[in-house]
């Protein structure tokens, strides 16, 4: 395939987010533009996979300007992998928000496509300066989603949101202006050479450091996030969970494998924040007391477990933390879906207010339960292969104090799924008196669309439960990302010639 | 130096106004530090010891890059404040006031 084509993965979403604009009334029209634009996009970043895979990076100098002057993209396994994996999930959520219509707003799948057209270019930009215009592009349509509904609490949500992610952006933006007045240059390849005797540019390195971390929301800065994505339509929280922390946290992998991990000091320093992260992620999710707001603290614990091979960086590690980071990008889509369609069916995901669902809906139970059950990393789940990986490479690492500590946050975490099941599942359903409020929104649902919705989260948790013995094929391609990763030069040479 | 004091002050200016309360003072203190940023993107092409980066400037001209950076990055800044002065109208409509530690 000829490497133009990923210039494809960005164009044509951003197209289709700008035709979808003037469908905005034409809801059929829109979402087949969507799902067929993400379809094809799914399918270059498979073919992608496949060609990196066997024949080495790929990059394009976008508009044919020469090198030095152009922005480079460039695509290694790695990237491959989370471009697939991205665009699968925002696929299924874009159909999963048909099905809930939760797409009733016209930008709703506009935006969905420029958020993932961002993303796509995130994974894909071997520059510094267009990795910032990659993650305003993505934070802009994010900040639309998040407010999309207008109410007094996404105002208050939204503020915050776009607060930190504006500081985050403009710190980033100042370490790239060091870095660039520092080496001349902020092509990733140039800079990974240049910046290791240049105190300059190490300054500057280190204030995108701190911003990638705030991206990906890393403890102490994590505050930001639990507090904001309860906020999002429910569907909208499943998609962010997929796309963006992991887009920062793939920032970090590729910093770190071109430049960081050789710097001193850098792998204990990820090590306390995974450890970090981890615990203070997990504590709050125990506390939390509805749906959503347990997922979302998991989600901060959960960049700790991604984060935690930056720490170790050895082979076993990364491989771990990919596999961990494809699986977990799945597990807790299916999760979140499986909250939106509590909240669509029920009108609330308030644990106080939920019972007995498994009795009256056993599906959406089993459709919880088994993404949950991977997610605490409980045998046979993809879950728990990775948390094994992951824990052996720490302690052939010799980081036993990170290995226990990874160890101990899975029984939180089991125990904080084991809250939301007694609350929303087990039990007795609530009285009429607390449910009265959420009767409509119960009566608008068809039976076929409920099992349709129940069907998307049940699906994923049956793959999450077959992946775990059947690890191998994926195994073997977070092998190749992880080699790519622990010697870049075939990248570096790629992106850098 | 002179590019140095003015990030500064831009800088210190908008730090002070984004830890303020109100929404407009917050999309204020962004412009603010956006222009720092911007500034500070200018100089690192060598402006203030090289001169200006015109067409025929020869040898001496400053990297123009750099402009191209702190243009793409005014228009970012630009979109994001005005995101965030309707987020500001609407909280008047929502809440009644622009404060959000006030209100309903």
């Amino acid at each position: 395939m000829n490497a133009s084509a990923i210039t494809l993965l960005l164009a044509l979403p951003l197209t289709a987010g700008a035709v979808a604009v003037l469908l905005r009334y034409r809801r059929a029209l829109q979402r087949t533009l969507t799902w067929v634009t993400l379809g094809t996009v799914l399918a270059l970043s498979l073919a992608l996979l496949t060609e990196v895979r066997a024949g080495g990076p790929l990059s394009v100098d976008v508009g044919g300007f020469p090198r030095g002057l152009a922005i480079v993209l460039g695509v290694d396994v790695l990237s491959a992998l989370m471009l697939t994996i991205g665009s699968s999930m925002t696929l299924v959520g874009s159909v999963f928000a048909a099905l809930s219509s939760e797409d009733d707003h016209p930008l709703f799948h506009p935006l969905i496509l420029i958020l993932w057209s961002g993303v796509a270019l995130a994974f894909v930009t071997a520059d510094l300066f267009n990795l910032f215009v990659a993650f305003e592009i993505m934070l802009i349509a994010s900040y639309v989603l998040l407010t999309l509904r207008g109410g007094a609490r996404q105002i208050r949500a939204g503020v915050l949101y776009v607060g930190t992610n504006l500081l985050a952006s403009t710190a980033f933006l100042l370490g790239v202006g060091l870095i660039y007045g520092a080496v001349g240059t902020v092509n990733l390849a140039a800079v990974a050479t240049a910046v290791r005797t240049d105190a300059g540019a190490m300054a500057g390195l280190t204030i995108l450091l701190v911003a990638i971390v705030a991206k990906a929301s890393l403890v102490p800065l994590h505050g930001w996030l639990p507090r904001t994505y309860v906020e999002a339509p429910p569907v909208v929280t499943a998609i962010f969970s997929a796309l963006l922390t992991k887009a920062g946290v793939y920032v970090l992998y590729r910093l770190g494998s071109v430049v960081l991990v050789e710097l001193d000091g850098f792998l204990a320093l990820m090590m306390v924040l995974a450890a970090v992260t981890m615990v203070v992620g997990v504590l709050g999710a125990v506390g939390g007391h509805d749906m959503r707001g347990i997922l979302t603290f998991h989600m901060v614990s959960q960049v700790g477990y991604l984060v935690l091979p930056l720490g170790v960086w050895t082979r076993g590690a990364i491989v771990a933390g990919l596999f961990y980071l494809v699986q977990y990008v799945a597990v807790k889509g299916a999760l979140f879906l499986a909250a939106a369609t509590v909240v669509r069916l029920e009108g609330t995901d308030d644990l106080g207010r939920l019972g007995g669902l498994m009795r009256t809906r056993p599906w959406l139970g089993v459709a919880f339960l088994l993404p949950a059950l991977a997610l605490a990393g409980i045998p046979p789940t993809s879950g728990f292969l990775g948390k094994y990986l992951l824990v052996r490479a720490a302690f052939e690492a010799e980081a036993f104090w990170a290995g226990a500590t990874a160890v101990v946050v899975s029984l939180f975490t089991l125990l904080s799924m084991i809250k939301i099941f007694n609350g929303a599942f087990w039990g007795d359903a609530p009285t009429d008196a607390d449910t009265t409020a959420s009767e409509p929104s119960r009566a608008a649902v068809t039976r076929v669309r409920t099992q349709a919705m129940i069907a998307v989260p049940l699906t994923i948790g049956l793959a999450a439960l077959v992946l775990g013995p059947a690890a191998g094929g994926l195994l073997e391609v977070v092998g190749d990302a992880a080699d790519a990763l622990l010697d870049p030069a075939a990248y570096l040479a790629e992106v850098g010639r | 130096m002179s590019a140095a004091i003015v990030v500064g002050v831009l800088a210190a200016g908008g730090t002070y106004l984004i830890l303020q309360r109100g929404i407009v003072r917050v999309a204020l203190g962004f412009v603010l530090l956006g222009h720092a940023a911007t500034t500070l993107l200018i100089a690192s092409g060598g402006v203030g010891t090289r001169a200006v980066p015109f067409a025929g400037a020869g040898a001496d001209a400053a990297d123009p890059l750099p402009q191209a950076f702190a243009l793409t990055a005014i228009v970012i800044s630009f979109g994001i404040t005005a995101f965030l002065l309707a987020l500001a109208f609407r909280s008047r409509d929502v809440l009644g006031d622009d404060d959000l530690e006030r209100g309903p």
